[in-house]
């Protein structure tokens, strides 16, 4: 304990650029289900990192251990330097998590009010709603609330606090486009004022639009970390769709292409390079239609990294 | 947290101890508001007991006596008990049993409340409207049922009631630590109804059959009608430390179980 809080200080003075959260070789089970397997991942301070993976990969797990709301089988899990658990680690987090039910007859301002008081230095309430957008509903009881207003107010009780790490446990789920946009920007400005934030999504878009870094777990492992430019090299080329006589077995003699299936009328190619594929496309079946070309995203960068670790990939 | 570690830390992270009791406050203040505004709480904790009390108390039984106390006076006792009892079960085991399994524990958990603000917070709740109940008992009986007490009595026995809110605040905690978000309220109902029966809170304890009356000697809120009936003069003449004693019983045992819930809950034991 000593030792833990000798530590505390120790981060608090240095610079940037030190690790603020991590898990270090941390397994987490669940009865007989392996949520985490030995997993090794660092949060540093002033970054945005987000675990990206597909429902049920263990992301959530991850965030519940950094929290210490739940304890690791194996290894260890550290926030500013200490455990979890350690209440002063608390007093400079804050979570946004998924949440069933919420108490419905409290005021957006009464939760918000009751949260910050648990602080020491909290945002003003009104910076709070602005941030979140919620300036026109503080009145509002939370039971009246839409489902997007419901995670701007469970995102304005993570960051009431000034807290210097945040943890967003899918935070979007459920915003419709612009209010998702919003509070990417919101997010941006947290980190410009020098705050850390891991993040969990399964919306590759929003890793890629917010990261400094991207760990992709999958079942419980994570299988691929780096920039969002590095996560997209990892396969690098162009996906072209058409639809077209070629067989996929004829698509597939065609030099440069890594991979063509029947993707319902169309066809989808995979190939490093796009023109020399097309100039032979077009030679060859002139009767070739519905032409779409685009660079392989963080989506079948995902896809991809996904489906060779599982087994189970879609056919 | 242990003293060693207490004195080394950083003092510009710890509360002072107003900020610590505003938050306390806060925490019961908003636990009030919250559930005033549930109706099905407010409506069934304080609207059955008065209910049950105008029937057989003011309408059926106003001009009977059960030994030297009219029936009126005698039922506040009891059916003051009873809405002690619902008032403490419904408002700490639903809440918490919702709060655990849906989520939102956890949420106040993962920020830096104190956790023990949760619970006060709630035992408050219950207390609050025990007095509420049991005062509105004292309103009717007086307006209606011609029911005279000195004031001092009253207030013993508002604040013998409202005390024995504790016990079955605790035994809520307990029960939400263990039953399901959805469940609770149908677990509260049969341990609620059936106990209150056989405590004599319905059927004054003397027309109570034979085996129930001895079952109700184990019961506690037999014990704690007893004391309410005491200060009316209608009690058993058992001595009121007997009462006390199971009730505090009780209470630690409920609280005993309520902490292996919270530290299930916790992912780990201390110690």
């Amino acid at each position: 304990m000593i030792a833990t809080l000798q530590e505390t200080q120790g981060i608090q003075q240095a610079s940037s650029g030190a690790v603020v959260a991590s898990l270090e070789g941390v397994s987490k089970n669940y009865g007989e289900v392996r949520a985490l397997r030995n997993v090794n991942f660092t949060v540093g301070a002033g970054q945005v990192v987000a675990l990206l993976g597909p429902n049920g990969a263990g992301k959530t797990t991850a965030v519940k251990l950094l929290l210490g709301l739940i304890q690791p089988n194996f290894g260890k899990t550290r926030v500013f330097g200490g455990d979890p658990t350690n209440p002063q680690n608390r007093m400079r987090t804050g979570a946004m998590l998924q949440v069933g039910k919420v108490p419905e007859t409290l005021r957006v301002r009464e939760h918000i009010d009751l949260f910050s008081s648990y602080y020491l230095k909290p945002l003003p309430l009104e910076e709070v709603l602005a941030a979140a957008g919620l300036e026109k509903l503080r009145e509002r009881k939370f039971g009246d609330l839409s489902g997007g207003q419901r995670q701007r107010t469970l995102f304005a009780l993570a960051i009431c606090g000034n807290p210097d790490l945040l943890f967003l446990d899918e935070p979007t789920v459920g915003l419709d486009v612009e209010a998702r946009r919003a509070l990417w920007e919101e997010i941006r400005r947290l980190v410009e004022r020098g705050k850390t934030v891991l993040l969990t999504t399964h919306y590759l878009e929003e890793a890629d639009a917010l990261a400094d870094r991207i760990a992709v777990i999958n079942q419980g492992e994570i299988i691929a970390e780096g920039t969002p430019a590095e996560i997209k090299s990892q396969t690098s080329g162009k996906r072209i769709r058409c639809i077209t006589k070629l067989s996929v077995a004829a698509l597939l003699q065609i030099p440069g292409v890594s991979s063509a299936k029947q993707d319902r009328e169309a066809v989808e190619i995979h190939a490093a390079e796009a023109e020399p594929v097309l100039r032979i496309l077009l030679m060859r079946d002139p009767s070739l239609s519905g032409l779409e070309i685009a660079s392989a995203g963080l989506e079948e960068a995902f896809l991809a990294l996904t489906q060779d670790n599982g087994q189970n990939g879609n056919h | 947290m242990s003293t060693a570690a207490a004195a080394l830390s950083n003092t510009q992270l710890d509360r002072s101890i107003r900020h610590t009791v505003t938050i306390y406050l806060k925490e019961a203040k908003y636990e009030f508001l919250k559930s005033l505004r549930l109706r099905v709480y407010t409506l069934s904790v304080i609207s059955f007991p008065l209910m049950f009390y105008v029937l057989f108390g003011l309408v059926l039984n106003a001009k009977e006596m059960i030994g030297a106390t009219g029936v009126p006076t005698y039922l506040i006792a009891t059916y003051g008990t009873f809405g002690v009892m619902g008032a403490s079960l419904f408002g700490t085991a639903s809440g918490l049993a919702a709060d655990r399994g849906l989520g939102w524990l956890q949420v106040k958990r993962a920020s830096p409340m104190p956790p023990f603000a949760y619970f006060t917070a709630k035992v408050f709740l219950s207390m609050i409207f025990s007095a509420i109940v049991v005062s509105l008992l004292l309103v009717l009986g007086i307006s209606f049922g011609g029911v005279r007490l000195p004031l001092a009595e009253m207030a013993k026995l508002l604040g013998t009631l409202v005390a024995g809110s504790l016990p079955f605040s605790a035994m809520g905690l307990a029960i939400g630590y263990f039953a399901g978000p959805n469940s609770a309220p149908a677990a509260i109902n049969l341990i609620y109804l059936p106990l209150s029966f056989c405590s004599g809170l319905w059927v004054p304890y003397m027309f109570l059959p034979k085996l129930v009356r001895q079952i109700a000697l184990a019961l506690p809120p037999y014990h704690l009608s007893q004391l309410a009936l005491g200060i009316v003069g209608a009690g058993r003449h058992e001595p009121a430390a007997t009462h006390w004693e199971v009730l505090l019983a009780f209470t630690l045992i409920c609280l005993g179980v309520a902490r292996i819930g919270f530290q299930r809950d916790q992912g780990k034991l201390y110690g």
